[in-house]
């Protein structure tokens, strides 16, 4: 059936039942049926990144998943990112090393470095910033990127082997 | 840039999808693996599905395997698998990694998938490169059984195979490389992660310094990856040098059919054929053990 089909999946932690025709990918679904928008949507063909979330502990493009492939998955969202009234040590590191202008693809950038480094804590400085041409930034060149990311890594690696032990 | 509307279908098993996909391949079902082509295509509109017939509700297809003399991977075995080195043994283990760090974006990798790749057959796939070079075996399943087509014999075209409509990709086997193998993979394209403009594998089996089988796969200039015989026999009785090395690029450039499109001519992808096949050559020869030391 084309119909609204019933989704059971967890964001963030929450257990989310969600009413989904098959077509709907999983960022439009996570915007406007969890009302979570911090999930930015750019490019809708998988090329840009803003989209980035993490499913299973895996950063991936939500444009290329549809939501009712999310059946049962956990999806963490920039919404999930922050502990209790703070900044993860990535988002302080974008801050200080003012790593956004306009800001639109910071969401899916900040989700592809954690993911990155929570699922390989082995990455190495070099292949980290190989795994940031994945997204597209047209305001800042990357640089800042770069140091926001290499910055936050050593905090994020520590946290993820600290996780799997 | 939002796909046309089309039904869902989770399968329980292989033979329900095989069963689901006969029943609906003639309206337009197709199968989804990773999505990572498939789903970008839908939201262009140049691709359309009446039904998804979804494999990832499948268990135990994305785990790889060693059977026999032979390394097999199961169809949803994500690109990156083989982040890990040791994924396969070496020194196909190697080779593979090699590879998939050529292959689109990190997050891509995390979802796209070997049987969803050969499938989809871009003339750029890195696997559709690595399955010509090393002649696999590609495993089908359809409502009627199981069927196998040797790789020489998988492309019908430009992003066509001759895989069946109602037919569902369930493995790819490759042979496991003896120890005396050198390789080397080379790709150029303009910018990280896109498309491959050209790209190069060559497997060699060596006898100390010399060539005693070749294997030379060219990717991203004809409409498919296939091997290039005459750049191989360029190599086989050899020392891998400068002159042979130069003689097997040459040989290619020869060889080839290139296509041609707005952007990029076919003269210029025959030179880029010698390009990535003298890189890859060289890339296996830095591979070499250093020579033993003589008193």
């Amino acid at each position: 059936m084309s119909d609204k089909t019933d989704i059971t999946l967890t964001v963030n932690g929450t257990e989310r039942t969600i009413s989904c025709v098959p077509r709907k990918t999983l960022a439009d679904a996570l915007r406007e049926d969890c009302r979570l928008t911090g999930t930015h949507v750019g490019c809708e063909h998988g090329v840009c990144g803003a989209c980035t979330v993490m499913v299973n502990g895996a950063p991936v493009r939500s444009c290329l998943m549809f939501a009712v492939q999310a059946e049962g998955a956990e999806v963490r969202t920039v919404e999930g990112l922050a502990p209790e009234g703070g900044l993860s040590e990535l988002q302080q590191a974008f801050i200080d090393n003012h790593a956004l202008q306009c800001g639109f693809c910071t969401p899916g950038f900040l989700m592809l470095i954690t993911g990155a480094l929570e699922k390989d804590p082995g990455m190495s400085d070099e292949d980290l910033t190989e795994v940031l041409s994945s997204n597209l930034c047209r305001c800042t060149g990357y640089r800042n990127i770069v140091r926001a990311a290499l910055a936050a890594a050593p905090a994020i690696r520590a946290r993820a082997r600290e996780a799997a032990a | 840039m939002k796909p046309a509307p089309f039904t869902y279908y989770r399968p329980t098993s292989l033979g329900d999808a095989a069963q689901r996909l006969r029943d609906g391949a003639d309206e337009g079902a197709l199968v989804i693996a990773g999505g990572q082509s498939l789903v970008p295509m839908m939201a262009l509109r140049v691709a359309y599905a009446t039904e998804l017939i979804d494999l990832n509700a499948l268990d135990g297809l994305g785990t790889p395997r060693v059977e026999g003399d032979s390394f097999v991977i199961p169809t949803l075995t994500r690109h990156a698998t083989f982040h890990d080195t040791e994924a396969a043994p070496a020194p196909l283990g190697a080779l593979l990694h090699g590879v998939a760090e050529h292959i689109a974006h990190y997050p891509i990798r995390q979802r796209g998938t070997f049987g969803g790749s050969l499938s989809h057959a871009d003339p750029s796939s890195e696997w559709c490169l690595v399955t010509a070079t090393l002649d696999g075996t590609i495993h089908l399943l359809s409502a009627d059984g199981p069927r196998t087509v040797e790789a020489a014999d998988w492309s019908d075209g430009p992003m066509s195979t001759t895989r069946e409509p109602d037919e569902i990709l369930t493995e790819v086997h490759l042979p496991l490389l003896p120890g005396n193998t050198l390789w080397g993979f080379y790709e150029f394209n303009r910018r990280a992660g896109d498309f491959a403009l050209g790209m190069a594998l060559c497997v060699l089996e060596m006898d100390g310094d010399s060539v005693v089988a070749a294997r030379i796969g060219l990717g991203g200039i004809e409409d498919h990856p296939r091997r290039i015989p005459e750049a191989e026999d360029a190599l086989v009785g050899q020392p891998l040098d400068a002159a042979s090395i130069g003689a097997a690029a040459s040989a290619a450039m020869q060889a080839v059919d290139p296509m041609e499109d707005t952007t990029t001519s076919a003269g210029y992808r025959r030179d880029l054929t010698g390009t990535v096949i003298t890189r890859a050559l060289e890339a296996a020869r830095n591979r070499a053990p250093a020579p033993a030391e003589t008193a």
